[in-house]
């Protein structure tokens, strides 16, 4: 090629302009990578949004109030038979009715399998029935059942109860019952905001730690600080793929939360997503921490289980922190993704202002600078 | 030399290696012009990916000097880098990155520099500009690997190892590459441990064994220093214990002999000369020849007959680095 050896000929780029400006701008190039390499993997995206999207509907779906399960028993034929069983088919078609306006969810339903006695006694030996409804004449029953099994005591339990009253029973006490099942205080309406702190940590841990590790290994990290690229804006432009990549994590589990499942957003939405942004920078820090010096795929996934386990288990995602003992509740309120779910939900179910969650803030804020100072004193470039 | 690209004294590198200090760079002094392709040639495990990164400002030496461009690295790093492109001996790009982009991304890195579509240009990968990175053969990974080194328009490039595991044509066709580079006037700095690379592309070649340059010239230079043009190799047939090749030492034209693990190498003047001699002195002790063969004297030569030993010899041996992994690993 005869184009010489000069630095000054038309090949080379124009100075920049324009379009151009963000075509050589490191960070744009550097962010834009990030977001490439996002979203070219479809995989990646299902463990970030399809994931987190499933447990919450699985979860949320298996803890939802529902009608209670009709209970099947055995009655034998004989006399007195068929008082008990006009008695229960009552108390079904009362049931029904009252079901209709919604009330009474937690009484079961009845069915009723007449049977001789022989044969209903080995169904109950051989666990097909809980119950053995055993008539003595119109005054009197026996109750054939296995007290150690649970669904077998409640059982008896609510038979006996309806075949008292039908014949006449009266109860001396007038008793309501009030479930509580008020939007913004189901288990649903906890998880979701605990999933969203979640995915945030694992966004820190994974987006940022070990993404770093990897280009490590791959000795990409040492062929970028082989170039005069700025390193500063290496680690903004990860730092701001993290938080671009919050708007579409928070949006998800959101919508879903309020589409799905009636979660009210009773705070502001912009101090949720502050709240958010306080934890992704904290969960980045640590992230930058892990990567620091990690150099083997080992011991970034031993590091990252060792900083998320713990978190999991008690930072009151899936339970209340509360059930742990008090000696411990220093160490589980220090820990930023107790600090993160919690400041979310008083945020979104109890309308929590600025500075009701300011002391989460501080704290998430304290976890960033100091692994933020710590990690990049201590990065390992090369 | 006025002037030179780079200037190395006394450099050495000691590794706290698992057991005990490991001394990969025990002492080097190099000179190299502006404009000069200079080969780092010597075994695995010899030295070189540690000189070159430390020459690339990517490695601490333990101690000695280091000027690039007339620069030092702790006062200059950034200017240096501005001027130089680097290739290491592996690197693992982004799979889902497309060519344009990457080349596009490192553009961006520079002050000054190529366009990008001018650089996958250089390295005949228009029609792959699109594609992404893992569906790069490994020579197009490769030279991608070079195009990107390329992009900033360096006054020095280096290249670790660049045609370590390619096929034929691939090699050929990085040579080529370089060989471009050198005639625009850039000063490149290769480490191989392939001597027909070295004799190939370097106007000069510092051959490189345990941590020391152990030679130093023109590949034609250190051919010359043999004394011979050629070499006969030949093994023996027949019954009975080999004679020791000191027997061969003394005829027509032969100046030196080396035992071989399945013959005997002579290294001679004049060929005409010396086979005959070789025929006659065979026929007295009645063994007949089972294998005879001449060629060039190549560097690989000058390394047997300065270390003992072959270039590639020590591929498994103690000092052989891990298992590559990264991008040669589908190459
Ligand atoms: N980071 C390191 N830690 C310990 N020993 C190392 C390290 N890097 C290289 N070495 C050792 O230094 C010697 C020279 O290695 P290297 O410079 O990679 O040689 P070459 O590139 O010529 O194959 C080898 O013995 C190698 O095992
Ligand atoms: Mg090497």
């Amino acid at each position: 090629m005869a184009d010489g050896g000069a630095r000054t000929r038309g090949r080379r780029t124009d100075p920049p302009h324009g379009p151009n400006m963000l075509q050589n701008s490191p960070l744009f190039q550097l962010y834009a990578t990030r977001m490439r390499d996002f979203y070219r993997q479809p995989a990646r995206i299902f463990w970030v949004y399809g994931f987190p999207t499933l447990l919450a509907i699985v979860l949320g779906t298996a803890f939802q109030n529902r009608e209670a399960e009709p209970i099947s028993i055995d009655l034998v034929e004989g006399p007195g038979a068929s008082w008990v069983d006009s008695a229960l088919g009552a108390h079904n078609e009362a049931l029904a009715r009252d079901r209709v306006s919604g009330l009474r969810k937690d009484v079961p339903e009845v069915l009723l399998r007449r049977a001789p006695e022989a044969e209903a006694i080995k169904r109950l030996n051989t666990g097909k029935t809980p119950l053995v409804i055993e008539p003595k004449g119109s005054e009197s029953i026996v109750y054939r059942y296995d007290p150690t099994r649970p669904e077998a005591a409640a059982a008896r339990q609510t038979v006996d109860e309806i075949l008292q009253r039908a014949r006449g029973r009266k109860d001396p006490v007038v008793t309501s019952n009030l479930p509580v099942q008020e939007r913004g205080s189901r288990y649903i309406d906890f998880l979701i905001p605990g999933l969203i702190a979640v995915n945030t940590m694992g966004g820190g841990l994974w987006g940022l730690g070990f993404l770093l590790v990897n280009l490590r290994i791959g000795k990409l990290l040492k062929r970028f600080v082989a170039t005069p690229m700025p390193r500063r804006d290496f680690l903004l432009a990860l730092l701001g793929a993290r938080l671009t990549f919050l708007v579409p994590d928070l949006t998800v589990l959101l919508l879903l939360g309020t589409l799905m499942f009636g979660m009210p957003i009773r705070g502001n939405l912009g101090l949720v997503i502050l709240v958010d942004v306080a934890g992704a920078l904290a969960f980045a820090g640590i992230g930058l921490l892990v990567a620091c010096r990690t150099s083997t795929t080992e011991a970034v996934s031993g590091l990252m289980n060792l900083v998320m386990l713990p978190q999991w288990l008690f930072s009151g995602v899936f339970f209340a922190t509360d059930r742990f003992p008090d000696s411990a509740q220093p160490f589980i309120q220090a820990l930023p993704l107790t600090q993160t779910a919690g400041a979310l939900r008083r945020v979104i179910l109890e309308g929590a202002g600025l500075v009701e969650v300011a002391p989460a803030l501080a704290i998430l804020g304290a976890w960033a600078v100091v692994t933020f100072v710590l990690a990049l004193r201590y990065f390992k470039w090369t | 030399m006025p002037d030179p690209a780079i200037r190395v004294s006394g450099l050495r590198k000691v590794y706290r290696g698992r057991s005990g200090p490991v001394t990969a760079v025990d002492g080097i002094d190099l000179e190299i012009g502006r404009g000069e392709c200079f080969g780092l040639l010597g075994p695995n495990g010899a030295g070189k990916t540690t000189t070159v990164e430390i020459l690339e400002g990517l490695n601490e030496p333990t101690s000695g000097e280091v000027e690039v461009l007339g620069l030092r690295w702790s006062a200059d790093e950034k200017a240096i880098r501005e001027r130089i492109g680097v290739t290491l001996q592996e690197t693992r790009l982004p799979d889902k990155e497309t060519v344009r982009e990457i080349v596009r991304t490192f553009r961006s890195f520079y002050r000054e520099g190529l366009d990008p579509e001018d650089v996958i240009g250089r390295v005949a990968l228009e029609s792959k500009a699109n594609a992404f990175i893992e569906q790069l053969s490994g020579g197009q990974q490769q030279r991608l690997a070079v195009a990107l080194s390329m992009v900033g328009d360096p006054e020095i490039l280096f290249l670790d190892e660049p045609t370590t595991g390619l096929d034929p044509q691939s090699r050929r066709q990085l040579w080529d590459l370089i060989r471009g580079l050198g005639e625009r006037g850039r000063t490149v700095v290769l480490t191989t441990h392939y001597m027909d690379e070295a004799e190939r592309l370097c106007d000069r070649v510092a051959i490189v064994d345990r941590g020391k340059v152990i030679a130093i010239g023109s590949p034609a230079e250190l051919i010359a220093r043999l004394g011979g043009e050629h070499v006969v190799e030949f093994a023996l047939a027949g019954e009975g214990p080999p004679p020791p090749g000191s027997d061969f030492a003394g005829l027509d034209s032969v100046l030196a002999v080396r035992d071989e693990a399945d013959g005997y190498s002579l290294t001679v003047a004049e060929p005409h000369r010396a086979i005959p001699a070789l025929l006659d002195a065979l026929d007295r002790i009645g063994r007949p020849m089972a294998r005879l063969t001449t060629r060039h004297v190549s560097l690989e030569d000058v390394f047997v007959s300065l270390t003992g030993r072959h270039l590639r010899d020590d591929e498994t041996g103690e000092r052989a680095p891990a298992p590559r992994r990264g991008r040669r690993r589908r190459g």
